[in-house]
């Protein structure tokens, strides 16, 4: 009890005090709200703007979950096929990695050329960004399935399907949420970078129209929120986490 | 009905041969025991038997049929238990019979309880210590469709003292069903205390040296185990396998 507690406690004291430091910082020092406005300002812009950003918000939560989805299932079908099929996988293999060497900025703009304005290329861009996290680590989870338990499936008669689904497939389960984490993070992030390429309404365009008219405070808004988000994303496959594996607390813990 | 009879069993890995000639039969209700060193190819023997790759001569018997290169055939349990962390004991102890068809789990419950986990179906088998997950994996081999069991030194990983109680508990369980057993060990005793027979192995390429019929009584005692008769047997067989050794 006493661990949990100074667990959630000291980085909430970290948080506290830089946002104490920051606050004493720019009235003391005087910095012009442009540049860095003061914690409170952001509050209260925050609270005060928020008929005018809501449907940014809203917005933004549709485009990522959307995206999040697709990403998801695209790294769930290449991990499975690529696994069912190594001589797929050895042709396929470098180009999925390739595919994340290009930078999204640079692409974003080509994907807008050839798709247009619409959901079309934004849910492209997540979907790039989703997917890979989810394939590569359920692939590693397929391929680290344990040497003794494919042994006693062998020796039992089991079929390849039986194999891959009462074997493979469990065991790769906590590679995937691993996988899922990580991916949930960037569907926010591929969201508003995406929103940023055009669009009509979005946090990625709530930013873009404060950052070019210097309401510095409506950025930190905007930050807020994405962080806000990541994190109830993140905490949402926590708990479905949680829920789905089981009987592997100590192994994890070692 | 089961009975496993090895014809010929030829085997080598590149240029080393790990098995030459080997010949033997475990008839049915019997427990036979493969004593050998370390390494001398008795897992090997194993992984042919359960049809993980074929001899490069010899034929595996069983019940008359001819099951080289067969998979699940018999009921294998490994060193290590290999329990599926994800499943509970129950679901553990049913994936024999699951693998080949349809489980039963009233009878795996039954089973549970005869073997002492009455209380543990629902745990996982990291709740568990390693005395009886060795257990739940030996349940698994009983529950699973095929007569025939193999077990590769099931309590090698085990201290002295939980080994003893395990091997007792063995006999106990196996008194009640008596399927015939082929027993891998490398501990002279434990092959004395549990088996009918047992049949010594060479080292590099394994052939088999001798075979020793005990004339032991069932059921049997731990007593057993400090008799003059049981150090009398255990001397000849460490004999043998000191001749093994220096070969």
């Amino acid at each position: 009890m006493n661990k949990i507690a100074t667990k959630t406690v000291s980085p909430i004291l970290v948080i506290v005090a830089l946002l104490l430091i920051w606050e004493a910082s720019s009235r003391l020092l005087d910095v012009p709200a442009w540049l860095l406005p003061a914690p409170t300002v952001i509050v209260q812009e925050g609270v005060a703007g928020w008929v005018n950003y809501q449907h940014h918000l809203l917005s933004t939560i549709r485009l990522s979950l959307i995206g999040f989805a697709i990403g998801v299932t695209v790294g769930l079908v290449v991990a499975i096929s690529l696994h069912l099929l190594p001589t797929v996988k050895q042709a396929f293999y470098p180009l999925l990695i390739l595919s994340q060497n290009i930078p999204i900025i640079v692409l974003a703009p080509l994907l807008v050329i050839w798709f247009g304005f619409g959901v079309m290329p934004k849910l492209i861009v997540i979907t790039l960004v989703c997917f890979f996290p989810i394939a590569v680590s359920t692939l590693d989870g397929f391929r680290q399935t344990s040497y003794e338990l494919m042994h006693y499936m062998q020796m039992a008669g089991a079929s390849k399907r039986q194999i891959f689904t009462k074997l493979e497939l469990p065991h790769a389960l906590p590679s995937f949420f691993s996988g899922l984490k990580i991916a949930a993070t960037y569907s926010v992030m591929g969201a508003v970078i995406s929103e940023w390429l055009g669009a009509n309404q979005g946090i990625g365009v709530y930013m873009t129209l404060a950052q070019s008219s210097f309401r510095t405070d409506r950025v930190f808004v905007a930050i807020f929120f994405i962080m806000v988000l990541c994190m109830i994303f993140f905490g949402i496959i926590i708990a479905l986490e949680k829920l789905l594996i089981k009987g592997r607390v100590k192994e994890e813990k070692v | 009905m089961s009975e496993l009879v090895v014809e010929q069993v030829t085997k080598s890995f590149g240029d080393e041969q790990v098995l030459a000639d080997v010949s033997f039969s475990v008839k049915h209700g019997e427990f036979v025991s493969l004593l050998g060193p370390s390494g001398s190819g008795k897992s090997t023997l194993f992984h042919l038997i359960g049809g993980m790759y074929r001899p490069d001569a010899g034929t595996f018997y069983l019940d008359g049929n001819d099951i080289t290169g067969e998979r699940g055939a018999i009921s294998y349990t490994p060193q290590s238990p290999a329990l599926f962390p994800w499943r509970t004991i129950l679901e553990n102890v049913v994936l024999g019979a699951e693998i080949q068809g349809k489980p039963d789990y009233k009878k795996a419950r039954a089973m549970l309880e005869k073997a002492g986990l009455a209380g543990y179906e629902d745990a996982y088998p990291h709740q568990l210590s390693g005395g009886m997950r060795q257990r739940v994996a030996f349940v698994r081999a009983l529950l699973s469709p095929q007569d025939f069991i193999c077990l590769d030194e099931p309590f090698s990983a085990l201290d002295e003292f939980t080994r003893l109680e395990m091997q007792k508990w063995l006999l106990n369980i196996w008194e009640e069903n008596r399927q015939s057993i082929l027993f891998v060990t490398h501990n002279i005793e434990e092959a004395l205390y549990l088996s009918d027979r047992v049949i010594v192995l060479s080292n590099k390429p394994a052939a088999i040296k001798k075979e020793f019929t005990l004339p032991f009584e069932r059921p049997r005692d731990q007593e057993l185990l400090l008799s003059e008769e049981f150090l009398q047997w255990k001397k000849a067989i460490y004999k043998e396998l000191q001749v093994v050794n220096h070969a």
